[in-house]
């Protein structure tokens, strides 16, 4: 790449992260939409989906932050084989610096040792880019910027679980993600959307839950296990009358989505990822000399 | 609907009840981790928080023109200050706490001995909770504690919250657990 491709590039990445921190997708947002009516008029949920409503119009207009927490910044990128790693990943960080002076993203990144903010949003584990090439001859860079509090909620668990009585099938996998629910209460700023992978190895594992998020509210698992699953847990979680912000109510959960890896025989790890209802979900492909053809979501 | 106004006194605040939909209107000051720890190790603060309102929030802040603007303004998880609350609400004198996700048993004590409610704003509506900011009237520990610990002495106009945990020993966060554990009973047996 050019310099001049270089430069687009990142300021493509900017405009990435500023939607993603300042505009809530559109099939979260016709979600909540839809989950609004569902409440009683007068209701402490009815309040709250208001206020959550008024919160994100507020943010688009004023391009600023849905959430004082711009929380984990997660890069998932597939690039062009002809492109290097470490020339993206310099422009990833680049796009995180410029973003952060700008105030779309909180100076959200403490050494664990120190507890210095490096203020910039750099540093060991800061931000995450998950790379992929592929033939294509353009990037398709999503972003997931998922807060502190939903992802203190999130919970793996290692299967059978006798506390739960939940063995190493659906039935077992269906009560560990109620217990998760039952568990965050409203402390992940629900209502949430769980990321939810079977198998794998505790870190594979999260990471497919993470992956979750990229999917769309409305779709459905090709799966048809998997959909089952997800339709069911997604209707019990609602029934549990936690609601928005645990101030009880119809609407716990917006969406459910699951995934599974191959495991080890001796292992049955279940990862479930909890965001929040400010579901900072975006994407867009840009072509080789850096421009935004289109967003994906 | 509530509408709580200032000067906050013992009485209104032993009035509101677990599940009361407020709006607030008066001044409110910020404190969060460095702030509860500073304020319990015994140091007093030049500002008169007696009767005060302590939100859990780091605001963002900018200097416009000479005078402060806050641009972002969302609750913080209260449970961390859980250690210090009921001493600071003893100390100080004061009438409410507004945060996100609830607090333990201590503060709940603490809230029913002295008269103090815990006051559930909406996490994540950062941009909404900035618009009922009004005024930036003081603020003191920028050098002491960073920008977004500091305490920032706001004026707030009809700041919306629900009173999750009341001065009657009542606290929604209980309620609501108790009951989705019994739901939750229900759909797995």
């Amino acid at each position: 790449m050019n310099k001049t491709q270089k430069k687009n590039l990142e300021e493509a990445f900017i405009e990435v992260i500023r939607k993603t921190s300042t505009d809530l997708p559109k099939d979260v947002a016709d979600t909540i939409e839809a989950a609004y009516v569902t409440e009683e008029k007068g209701s402490r949920a009815e309040y709250a989906l208001r206020i959550i409503k008024d919160n994100i119009g507020l943010a688009r207009l004023k391009s600023q932050p849905l959430c004082q927490d711009t929380g984990s910044i997660l890069f998932f990128c597939h690039y062009p084989e002809r492109t290097t790693q470490s020339e993206l990943l310099k422009l990833f960080r680049g796009a995180v610096v410029t973003a952060t002076k700008k105030g779309y993203l909180r100076q959200n990144s403490v050494d664990s040792l120190t507890g210095k903010n490096s203020g910039t949003n750099i540093g060991p584990g800061s931000p995450v880019v998950h790379f992929e090439p592929w033939e294509k001859n353009y990037f398709d860079v999503r972003l997931v910027l998922k807060g502190g509090g939903s992802e203190n909620v999130s919970i793996q668990y290692s299967l059978p679980d006798g506390r739960l009585g939940a063995g190493r099938d659906l039935v077992g996998v269906r009560k560990c993600i109620l217990d998760a629910v039952m568990q965050a209460q409203g402390k992940g700023c629900g209502p949430g959307i769980l990321g939810v992978a079977i198998g794998g190895d505790r870190a594979s594992g999260y990471l497919a839950s993470k992956e979750q998020f990229l999917r769309k509210l409305n779709d459905r698992s090709r799966n048809t296990a998997l959909a089952k699953l997800e339709q069911e847990c997604l209707t019990d979680a609602n029934k549990l009358g936690i609601g928005p912000m645990g101030f009880g109510g119809n609407t716990t959960l917006l969406g459910v989505k699951i995934t599974a890896l191959n495991r080890l025989p001796a292992s049955y790890f279940l990862s479930v990822s909890y965001l929040c209802w400010a579901f900072r979900r975006q994407g867009a492909r840009i072509n080789y000399n850096g421009e935004i053809k289109r967003w994906l979501y | 609907m509530v509408r709580l106004t200032a000067p906050f006194s013992e009485g209104m605040i032993r009035e509101l009840k677990v599940g009361d939909m407020v709006e607030i209107s008066g001044t409110v000051f910020t404190g969060r981790d460095a702030v509860h720890k500073w304020l319990y190790e015994g140091n007093i603060p030049p500002l008169n928080l007696q009767n005060g309102i302590i939100y859990h929030c780091g605001p963002v802040v900018i200097k416009q023109k000479g005078s402060w603007i806050v641009t972002a303004a969302g609750p913080t998880t209260s449970i961390r200050e859980e250690p210090y609350q009921a001493g600071i609400i003893e100390k100080f004198g004061l009438r409410g706490i507004i945060g996100k996700g609830g607090m333990g048993g201590k503060t709940l004590e603490a809230c029913r001995k002295f008269g103090c409610v815990y006051f559930h704003a909406i996490g994540g509506a950062a941009q909404v909770l900035a618009e009922s900011i009004k005024e930036v009237e003081n603020v003191f520990g920028i050098e002491l504690f960073g920008s977004p610990e500091a305490i920032w002495q706001l004026r707030v106009e009809s700041f919306p919250a629900v009173v999750t945990m009341d001065s009657h020993g009542g606290s929604l966060h209980k309620e609501i657990e108790e009951q989705s554990v019994a739901r939750l009973k229900s759909l797995v047996s």
